[in-house]
């Protein structure tokens, strides 16, 4: 199995291309093909990631090297703890979110079935190749694959997304210029595009203004496309008119796997040492704290349900990012460090996975998008509403749920770095979440429908109107994943996976 | 002047990148016609593409075909690797403005109008955009 494993970096992307094809081809045969080929392939791929993910921890990094060509002059495909950890949460959100669509897609998109499929297992492929690739440039196409699937997938429902979409391409579109551009630089300096050798090339032209412009582009670039605060604006109608499971996969995974891929340009190509010539990892941490606190608060005018938890994914960028800014000055484990970070990558995941998803089910089952016209949904649509409580609570951070457990790290990680000021943000923005949580909340439970006459009727004539397995199922799955990984988080049972990342950025050693 | 000739004249391929970038993004910016703003991104994409072309020529330098002979004779080559580079970035920004086009289309039939302040016009009217 140990010689198998060396390959499966590479398979997983493979399988993934090769079976947006065959569903394309099967999928004209036979439209009920798609699905199953692409629940199918993706299960594949989540097996191999946790294969992938034991090997890393067991065994040591991968390294792959596409066609036998030894780097840096071939591209290179490198798994270490972070990338298998991230690839592990991709393929997990893009498994339930293809198995949620089955149904919800039949319904949303009729006739456009096969189509769906095939660029939703084209996103799954740029999702995958950003995650395992050593190569920068490799890195720059599969965003661009990533993010032209993304753009097609959110104009699918047609009308105002096909705006939405628009704005998504022209933004998104310039952001992958600026990283492009990044690229550049950095091989107009040391002639190399493998992120091992850029990183032993680049110490000694540290102060050199190519390569801080450089970081300045990547950064830029890359902000864009994962919507932090001042460059969001692309962010809320895209999320609020994709159809919902894309807006899972948008605000779950495609954002987060933009900050993975900072994270690794920040950490991998530019070291420790370079960040902590510049103070720009404060700066981030700044416009991460305003970012929560701008997107909390837009969220809590928004009527449009979709609307406003895309405004609360502007926030939880901003909680990520604040954890990435921490973690060049807070070193104790387990809160030392990109611990914060990457835990929260995948309890946003598996919150706002969830939160979409009942979302999407309310459109699926009354066209409802308006948080308004929720009215005693708790009664008729039991299960999902449950499941929505459970992941907002989450949000707002209540124990021993995941969101509790991001944000205690992130209090722990700023209170060692002795930045007060954020403990405060956190605690604000939790307030915040409350605020715009609970007006949903109540709108489900606490209000009767509004008795038109015969005020009896309307006691009995709820009844349970739920939506279907395939699609209850993932929601509900989603939700006991946010408890149960809290309480697994919290028995420290993944931490040695975010410990050996920091280990290997050096960000463990006392300051 | 001396300065004027090392910083601008030498480096000219640098300043031509830097205006043709600035020009496709005053187009992406400024222009209401949602194809305008396609044509700016495209001439925003290839200004990089001209700085990487430019930064693998070689003063006197061949195509990059190897052959032990020409070696011999002292011959310098380009750099191929920005080329291939480019290539793949090409086909990305095919692509894009593909996808782009496409969706111009689908909003030209849904709204009759390309204007970009036109469309934001009807979308307001539409009941999702309240907030």
């Amino acid at each position: 199995m140990s010689i198998a494993v060396q390959h499966f970096p590479v398979l997983v992307v493979v399988v993934s291309l090769l079976s947006a094809i065959t569903i394309f081809i099967a999928g004209w045969l036979n439209r009920k093909t798609a699905c199953c080929i692409s629940i199918a392939t993706l299960l594949a791929q989540f097996i191999a990631s946790l294969f992938v993910l034991h090997h890393v921890m067991t065994v040591g990094t991968i390294h792959y090297r596409l066609g036998g060509w030894v780097p840096p002059w071939g591209i290179e495909y490198v798994m270490d703890a972070l990338n298998a950890y991230v690839l592990v949460i991709l393929l997990f959100l893009g498994l339930i979110c293809a198995i949620y669509s089955k149904r919800n897609i039949e319904h949303e998109l009729p006739g456009k079935v096969v189509s769906f499929y095939t660029i939703y297992q084209l996103l799954i492929t740029g999702l995958c190749g950003i995650t395992v690739t050593g190569d920068i440039f490799n890195m720059y196409v599969f965003i661009e694959i990533t993010c032209l699937s993304a753009y097609a997938l959110i104009a699918s429902r047609g009308k105002i997304a096909l705006k939405a979409s628009f704005t998504y391409l022209v933004l998104g579109s310039i952001g992958a210029c600026f990283f492009l551009l990044g690229i550049g630089f950095l091989y107009a300096v040391t002639g190399s595009l493998n992120m091992k050798d850029l990183s032993i090339l680049l110490p000694p032209l540290y102060g050199n203004r190519v390569v801080l412009a450089a970081f300045v582009f990547f950064i830029v670039g890359l902000s864009i496309k994962m919507a932090l605060f001042p460059l969001h604006t692309w962010l809320p109608d895209a999320h609020a008119f994709a159809p919902s499971e894309i807006s899972a996969m948008l605000s779950g995974i495609i954002i987060e796997v933009s900050t993975y891929a900072f994270i690794r340009v920040a950490f991998s190509v530019f070291t420790l040492e370079f960040i902590k010539l510049l103070p720009i990892f404060e700066i981030l941490s700044w416009v991460a704290a305003t970012a929560i606190i701008v997107g909390s608060i837009l969220a809590i005018p928004q009527s449009n349900l979709k609307r406003m938890l895309a405004y609360s994914s502007v926030a939880n960028m901003g909680y990520i990012m604040l954890a990435v800014g921490l973690s060049i000055s807070a070193f104790r484990p387990p809160w030392g460090g990109l611990s914060p970070a990457l835990m929260h990558i995948l309890n946003h995941a598996l919150m706002k996975g969830c939160l979409f998803l009942a979302a999407g089910a309310f459109i699926y089952k009354a066209n409802l998008w308006d948080i308004k016209d929720f009215r005693g949904l708790g009664a008729k649509m039991p299960y999902t509403c449950a499941a929505f409580v459970i992941a907002a609570i989450s949000m707002i951070g209540v124990p021993p749920s995941v969101g509790f457990v991001s944000k205690l790290y992130i209090i722990l990680a700023s209170v060692e770095a002795k930045r007060f000021f954020f403990v405060g943000v956190i605690l604000l923005s939790s307030l915040l979440n409350l605020i715009y949580f609970w007006r949903v909340i109540e709108m489900m439970y606490m209000k009767r429908e509004e008795p038109s006459g015969h005020g009896h009727d309307s006691v009995a004539s709820v009844s349970h109107d739920e939506i279907p397995a395939s699609m209850l199922i993932p929601i509900l799955v989603l939700s006991s994943l946010c408890i149960l990984m809290g309480v697994f988080w919290l028995a420290r049972g993944p931490i040695p996976v975010l410990d050996k990342v920091n280990l290997l950025f050096g960000l463990v050693k006392t300051p | 002047m001396e300065w004027f000739i090392a910083k601008i004249f030498a480096k000219y391929n640098y300043w031509v990148f830097i205006i043709l970038m600035m020009i496709g993004f005053y187009g992406i910016v400024a222009k209401d016609n949602l194809i305008k703003k396609i044509i700016g991104l495209n001439i925003f994409q290839t200004a990089i593409f001209l700085y990487f072309i430019s930064l693998g020529a070689v003063k006197g330098g061949t195509a990059p075909i190897v052959d032990e002979a020409i070696i011999q004779k002292g011959y310098v080559y380009a750099n191929p690797l920005p080329h291939v580079l480019i290539l793949t970035a090409i086909v990305v920004s095919v692509a894009t403005t593909a996808v782009a086009l496409s969706l111009v289309i689908r909003m030209h039939r849904e709204y009759g109008t390309i204007e970009e302040s036109e469309i934001i016009e009807k979308l307001s009217d539409e009941r999702m955009l309240r907030t």
